[in-house]
């Protein structure tokens, strides 16, 4: 696949394809002007790269049409839902189109008896778990972008969120699929009925990061509303205490529903910003849901609230009412927005570890944050060991961000070191695709890249995601100023 | 002995030494599958020998089929050409557990039993729920895809294998996942291998994520004249705030029609008749929590059993709820034996077909004069045992006639529909694995990159893989 970037391709190929798509999807479903590929440019991460053209399919016909054509003109294709992405999983990394599908945004059919709903993948995250709530049911991954992110997004990132501890990550939530695959085929994998016949062709494209197919449809479960949801804020004065209780409340075998951490650092970010009534001042605190039946509830949060006192909570304060439930929880899902307040470019890093490694891990995140110079922030779903360190940056400050991203490294290192992983639900993307041989061996990535080239041997889908090109192995790319893949730094 | 068959035992030897290696014709017997034996078996101690007996394998163009304990090796399919028997259970060593973090690697040769051991010990427990659990191994239950009753709360394996290290039909090593509870790094390969049946790799380590143990599990029961009441129980309970661990609805006389050959040292897993009228249908829901959750699942269970025109409502603790509990979890096997051909439809829909589905099938049997039982879990998973009583020829007919009725109007239905399990000589006449499906397709590719020269398993998958 070549990028019309690359000035080989001739213009007139561009002018061809533009007008076919034009054709196809009329002159608003697609977008060339430089103006109008800047937001393109963009997506959660600190990542950068211009895309050709931006097309917006509207059904399934159209993207099997908008393949065709990319095959013919040797475009690549990026699939893309809200662009809330965090490791530039929806960036065109090698120029390209952008194939944006917010315009493919209906619930085709919602079943409430068997708990199951079928959307087109452009349908935002939060609003299929409120055409649902009617029915006492939701959509249960909620990452914290769910009120803009799309569920297709979701399936391409295999995405998490703080009630995933209890409830499970985007792929236990996926039953089937309709997907296109670079050869321009439609293919339908899984069924709504469970266990259909084969390879779990479902569970490989969930979270394949748009590399396999695009996703035109998706079949998920519905779960049941809890009965009761108690909320409790936990307060610390130090981080190894609120570490140390979430240990605790692994070891004895209590799964709230979340188990969310906050550092002084973020406390104060996020108060400043959301004014949720978290104590500023505080080193740490947990922000814990328990759920399930009203019986089950009073006694599991009973529990959790007595093992914050044995380890030296200060406070711990159970949200009386929805009203003061939402609003803690409101404070979580706009940290990344109030950290963005302060340092308007950092860098978030969605490191794993071993839940019992976690009082170890954060004491070696604050030494790294140390020796390069940052205050790292930390917030984070301490209950499954997926950290979220925010190292904030300035943006302009080239050597800075240099710093950044190789404390970044460092920190990722240590995740490794750990027993961990590289990311828990933001995917690796071209952000840490050079990170991967830290966690699988040449055979391992062998094997994966051959699987990537059985759906799509050209290239075709999200070039240069996923895996270290073969050179750039090990070596950190970052932006520069023109655009994409800057010098190693 | 061949002399092609002692060249490659003494091949095979040189890797693993002698003693692990068996090729004489009578120890032969308990691998063989559909009445064919393997050329040699042999028993690796490590991945690396896996490795290389793969790799000996490729080279020599031998075809391989995986084993533990051998218990679902009838299962699907007989392989095309048959060689070399992989036998794991050498392999069985817990590799990493860390109780505090519930994690837990395993290689595959450990068995269940064994396992679940360790697990409790520190009061976890892995929620697999599996048939023939006093013998099978962690590696064929969790290759050949059995799920469990405790589906219903927990998923199946899909939902918490953190990831697998495997080797290729091309002797390479490869992994997937990780150790850590929550992971999204590199493509989800080990979600391929759960239920490939070996056709893709041979897996070498498993890693788990535990759970804690139950707290005070215990049944509640009803009995019910129709499998309609009994369903729509099933679907009242889903709608209400409560959470089973496990649902199963069970035929009438399928307790005594799976018992009545179990021989006395096996008992154990027979039900306290009284639990099963021989002519209701009964469903059982499993349930854990405090005594104060306990009672509250009880009332709720008991005024809905009552509204769906249940019966012999029943709370089951103690030695009777593991025996009712031995009883779901070995349904498969105990219906196995209890017919010299039995024939087990592996029904999915939704659950608001199950109603039809069971129906249907009933319908099948009946008009084939086949005798039946049946366990329809809630998450609308249904096993149809067909029990005849003999395995004559005009028996095999009218089995085929009655599993291609049942499988016609499952896809009707909008579900799945496979037959596992069946007398060896009727594989060839039976749609084992269900009409053809678009996907088929793309997992032939696959299994063309993780095993190019056909070696692992062929022919015993799904879509002729």
């Amino acid at each position: 696949m070549k990028s019309w970037n690359d000035s080989t391709i001739p213009a007139e190929m561009h002018t061809r394809l533009l007008n076919d798509l034009k054709r196809l999807l009329g002159p608003d479903g697609v977008l060339h002007e430089p103006e109008d590929l800047l937001l393109y440019e963009y997506d959660g991460s600190i990542e950068v790269a211009r895309p050709d053209g931006v097309v917006f399919p509207l059904c399934t016909e159209d993207v099997v049409e908008i393949v065709r054509l990319a095959n013919l003109h040797e475009t690549p294709l990026v699939g893309r839902g809200a662009g809330t992405g965090l490791s530039g999983g929806a960036l065109a990394r090698q120029g390209g189109l952008v194939v944006v599908f917010s315009r493919m945004n209906r619930i085709l059919d919602i079943d409430v008896e068997n708990q199951r709903a079928t959307v087109q993948p452009g349908v935002v995250n939060l609003d299929l778990s409120l055409a649902v709530a009617h029915a006492g049911l939701h959509f249960a991954p909620d990452p914290s972008s769910q009120k803009a992110c799309t569920i297709g997004g979701n399936v391409s990132e295999n995405s998490g969120g703080p009630h995933t501890l209890a409830y499970g990550v985007t792929t236990n939530h996926v039953v089937a699929l309709a997907v296109v695959l670079p050869s321009g085929e439609m293919v339908r994998v899984g069924s709504p009925a469970l266990d259909s016949p084969g390879y779990d062709l479902t569970g490989l494209f969930v979270g394949s990061e748009g590399t396999l197919a695009l996703v035109t449809e998706i079949t998920v479960k519905l779960t049941r509303l809890p009965e009761a949801v108690k909320t409790l804020l936990a307060v610390y004065d130090t981080v190894d205490d609120a570490t140390e209780t979430v240990a605790e409340i692994t070891r004895r075998g209590i799964t709230p529903a979340a188990c969310e951490m906050f550092d002084s650092w973020t406390i104060r970010a996020v108060e400043e910003y959301v004014h949720a009534g978290y104590p500023v001042g505080a080193a740490a605190l947990l922000l814990m849901d328990v759920d399930g039946l009203r019986e089950a509830v009073e006694s599991a949060a009973q529990e959790v609230a007595d093992i914050c006192r044995t380890h030296h909570a200060t406070q711990v304060r159970v949200a009386r009412d929805l009203a003061e439930r939402e609003l803690l929880w409101k404070g979580r899902k706009n940290a990344f927005g109030a950290v963005g307040r302060i340092s308007p470019t950092y860098y978030a890093m969605d490191g794993v570890i071993p839940r019992t490694k976690l009082p170890e891990t954060l004491r070696r995140i604050a030494q790294i944050g140390k020796k390069y110079g940052f205050e790292i922030g930390n917030i984070f779903h301490a209950g499954d060991g997926n950290l979220h360190p925010l190292i904030p940056f300035d943006g302009r400050d080239r050597e800075q961000f240099r710093r950044a991203v190789a404390a970044g490294t460092e920190i990722i290192r240590c995740c490794i070191d750990m027993g961990g992983s590289i990311t828990g639900e933001h995917g690796v993307g071209m952000e840490k695709d050079h990170l991967m041989p830290f966690l699988f061996s040449e055979s391992d990535l062998k094997l994966m890249r051959g699987v990537r080239d059985v759906f799509n041997p050209a290239g075709l889908l999200n070039p240069g995601k996923i895996f270290p090109s073969s050179k750039a192995c090990g070596e950190i790319y970052a932006r520069t100023s023109q655009g994409t893949n800057g010098p190693p730094v | 002995m061949s002399i092609a068959s002692m060249t490659a035992s003494s091949r095979l030897a040189s890797i693993t030494g002698p003693t692990h290696v068996i090729s004489d014709s009578p120890n032969l017997t308990a691998y063989e599958i559909g009445g064919r034996k393997p050329v040699a078996v042999v028993r690796p101690g490590t991945f690396e020998e896996v490795a290389e007996i793969v790799r000996f394998a490729a080279a020599e163009k031998l075809a391989i089929v995986p084993t533990g304990a051998r218990t679902k090796l009838q299962m699907g399919l007989p392989p095309q050409q048959y060689d070399l028997a992989l036998d794991m259970v050498r392999l069985d060593r817990v590799t990493a557990y860390d109780p505090a973090d519930l994690t837990l690697a395993v290689e595959p040769g450990i068995p269940l039993a064994l396992l679940a051991s360790v697990l409790a010990e520190h009061k976890q427990w892995l929620p697999l729920g599996a048939p023939f659990q006093d013998h099978s191994t962690i590696g064929g239950t969790i290759a050949s895809g059995v799920d469990g009753t405790f589906r219903q709360s927990y998923g199946t394996a899909r939902d918490y294998v953190l990831g697998i290290e495997f080797v290729t039909g091309e002797g390479a090593c490869a992994k997937s996942g990780g150790r850590v509870v929550k992971n999204v790094t590199g493509y989800d390969l080990h979600k391929l291998m759960i239920g490939a049946m070996g056709t893709l790799g041979i897996i070498t380590k498993i890693n788990f994520r535990t759970f804690p143990a139950l707290i005070s599990p215990c049944a509640l029961a009803a009995s019910f004249q129709t499998a309609e009441q009994a369903i729509e129980l099933r679907h009242r309970i889903s709608r209400s705030p409560l959470l089973p661990v496990g649902l199963e609805i069970f035929s009438p006389g399928s307790c005594e029609r799976l018992c009545a050959r179990v021989p006395a040292d096996t008992a154990k897993h027979a039900m306290p008749s009284n639990l099963f009228s021989s002519s209701a249908w009964t469903l059982i829901a499993g349930f854990s929590g405090t005594e104060e959750v306990l009672r509250r699942c009880e009332d709720e269970f008991f005024k809905m059993g009552v509204d769906c025109g249940g019966s012999s409502l029943a709370a089951i603790r103690g030695e009777e709820f593991s025996a009712a509990s031995n009883f779901a979890r070995e349904f498969v096997p105990l219906a196995l034996g209890a017919s010299p051909a039995a024939t087990v439809v592996k029904i999915s829909v939704l659950p608001t077909r199950m109603k039809d589905a069971i129906a249907n099938a009933v319908n099948a049997a009946n008009t084939n004069l086949l005798p039946w039982a049946a366990m329809a879990r809630g998450v609308g998973v249904i096993y149809f045992a067909l029990l005849p009583n003999d395995g004559t020829e005009e028996t095999r007919f009218r089995a085929i006639q009655a599993t291609d009725q049942i499988l016609h109007e499952c896809a009707e239905l909008g579900g799945n529909a496979t037959i596992p399990w069946s007398p060896s000589e009727w594989k060839g006449v039976l749609k084992v694995w269900g009409p053809q499906r678009t996907d088929f397709d793309q997992m032939r590719k696959l299994k063309n990159l993780f095993d190019p020269l056909n070696i692992l398993s062929p022919g015993r998958f799904a879509g002729g893989i």
